[in-house]
């Protein structure tokens, strides 16, 4: 398990050096300074010189890159060129909306697809199943964004359940803030259960072909018992893979999500930044995002491990 | 033919046709704008109702039809493009150190939420088509190339592979004509896959304002319009979501129906 773990973590650390890299150089090769941008068209020369200077983007651009992926490392991720705010602050003030609504979705997503997985899977073939597969069919259809659309017309405007955008705060305490991203976080949530609930069908109706399913129903067990102690556990290795993705899928997905409700989560920033060429921040959150997806990936990965003692063994 | 490839080949037709006929006839001028026809709901005039601006929305859906179809097929062509020869290529050199540094750049992309670089590359490059397809299609390459390399390594273990080296043919040569038509089933599923992903893509770029720009009607931009005036004007917002899901739907359903139509061993069990 150690060798494992260790293996698993050196290429956690290439794959971030290397995302780094990515990142910062895309950026740079962006169009536009962001001094002439910041100061207008009439600017003087020497004051957009000085400008540069202040920022930092007279300095060649690999000491800039050291600079800047040291300073994530500590924690610095230098100062906005818009706002003059440190972008660590900026960036963790959206992550409380962020954060809390991909995970909601992802925890509504599995609520979603484990029941309706096994249903399909224990019915295979009957109505239930069909019935299951079409929702599915329609599920990884529909675009998000439309969905939270036809939500808000229904459940906000309708019916008035809920606000139709806009984010409670934490001040107003966990239950408002979970109510305001209840519509974002269901309409994140579908498609990915639709997803979710195909895999979790195919690996159980793989599984249920295995001999020692075979073995647990002649030992006495009902079919319930056995897919519960035997398939499930059996089954959990494609369906976490799914479940890693779409972590990354969800916190990505959020930022269209947050455009719909007006949520003033990672999104919104990303989207700011890039129309007031605020390349700081831009490079922040998309390498904050990739780190993220890095990291729950390596999580999967040891989750894999501890569900499927195989794995362990074999490297 | 079974049920699921008939639907779907029903629905993409519907789609691929709207989008050729809208080339030499739509209803009304999907461009012109008619203020006093304004917000109609669907009627025998305008069958699908007109928009903030009294614009045609049939005709707009036709017109979107165009951008959605030809973003997404530009897009599965740069991922077929290059992710089949470099699968192939992974496949032929198995365990060597080119099959490991293209299978570790193919898991860095998945490790790029796509939809964000999607964002980036388009805000960087300037919103637009063309850096639309080129954000989506990056993003079809590592799937291609893992696709092919995971189909083909078994063939390699094939006899007639063996056979085929014994006669003289070099790896290149044995990839494009052993081990590529052996694949093909497999590549043609996927791009139908892939294809319905990059519709849904570029409606979400579209939707935030980095795809097609206007005048260029697209089926997410239609929807970004609609947004404020869902109350009011909910069909503005109905009708194309369910252009988008029709269309995804019949190539997710051409994509199932065309697995199990490609493959001989279901045929032969079902007959």
């Amino acid at each position: 398990m150690l060798r494992y773990t260790l293996k698993r973590l050196l290429s956690l650390f290439i794959s971030l050096a290397v995302a780094s890299v990515l990142v910062f150089f895309v950026i740079e090769i962006a169009p536009g300074d962001p001094a002439s941008f910041m100061l207008g068209i009439n600017a003087q020369p020497d004051t957009i010189a000085a400008l540069r200077t202040e920022l930092g983007l007279d300095v060649p651009k690999w000491q800039r890159y050291i600079a800047w992926a040291s300073g994530m490392l500590t924690g610095d991720f230098g100062t906005s060129y818009t706002y003059r705010t440190p972008v660590a602050q900026m960036v963790a003030d959206r992550m409380w909306v962020s954060l809390p609504l991909a995970i909601y979705a992802l925890a509504l997503s599995t609520l979603i697809a484990f029941p309706a997985g096994m249903y399909a899977a224990s019915r295979r073939g009957q109505t239930g199943d069909v019935a299951v597969m079409g929702a599915t069919q329609l599920g990884v259809a529909v675009p998000n964004f439309w969905f939270a659309m036809m939500l808000v017309l229904i459940f906000a405007i309708n019916l008035r359940w809920f606000s139709a955008g806009g984010f409670a705060g934490w001040d107003k305490g966990f239950g408002a803030v979970m109510w305001s991203l209840t519509l974002p976080a269901i309409s994140l949530a579908l498609p990915q259960a639709a997803i979710l609930a195909r895999v979790m069908r195919s690996a159980l109706l793989d599984v249920m072909n295995e001999d020692f399913m075979r073995t647990a129903r002649a030992k006495g067990l009902t079919s319930a018992q056995t897919l519960w102690r035997h398939g499930l556990r059996n089954a959990l290795i494609p369906v976490l893979t799914i479940i890693g993705l779409q972590f990354s899928f969800l916190l990505a997905g959020g930022i269209i999500i947050e455009q719909v409700f007006y949520l003033p989560g990672l999104g919104r920033l990303v989207f700011q930044s890039i129309s007031a060429r605020d390349l700081i921040v831009v490079e922040s959150v998309v390498m904050l995002l990739v780190f993220c997806v890095i990291v729950v990936n390596f999580a999967v990965d040891l989750a894999y491990a501890l569900v499927d003692p195989r794995l362990r063994a074999r490297t | 033919m079974n049920r699921n490839l008939i639907i779907g080949l029903t629905l993409t037709a519907l789609a691929v046709i709207a989008a050729l006929v809208s080339f030499f006839w739509t209803p009304f001028n999907h461009a012109s704008l008619n203020i006093p026809d304004k917000l109609q709901t669907p009627n025998m005039v305008h069958w699908f109702g007109t928009d903030h601006f009294g614009r045609d929305m049939f005709s707009m859906i036709m017109v979107g039809a165009r951008t959605s179809i030809a973003v997404a097929f530009v897009a599965v062509g740069i991922g077929m493009g290059l992710g089949i020869p470099l699968g192939l290529w992974a496949a032929a050199r198995k365990g060597s150190f080119i099959d490991e540094l293209i299978m570790r750049a193919n898991d860095l992309i998945f490790a790029f939420p796509s939809l964000v670089i999607a964002i980036l590359i388009t805000a960087i490059f300037g919103a637009g088509a063309v850096n639309a397809i080129i954000a989506i299609g990056i993003f079809n390459i590592p799937v291609f190339a893992r696709v092919v390399r995971g189909a083909a390594m078994p063939i390699w273990e094939r006899e007639f592979i063996l056979a085929a080296r014994v006669a003289g043919k070099n790896a290149a040569r044995i990839s494009i004509e052993h081990i590529l038509p052996n694949v093909m089933n497999l590549l043609i599923v996927q791009a139908t896959i892939q294809f319905s992903l990059g519709i849904l893509a570029e409606a979400a770029l579209s939707y935030v304002g980095l795809g097609a720009q206007p005048p260029t009607p697209s089926w997410g931009r239609m929807l970004a319009d609609a947004q404020t005036l869902v109350s009011i004007a909910p069909h503005m917002a109905l009708i194309p979501g369910f252009a988008i899901i029709l269309t995804v739907m019949g190539l997710n359903l051409m994509g199932d129906g065309l697995r199990d139509y490609l493959n001989p061993r279901l045929r032969v069990a079902r007959t």
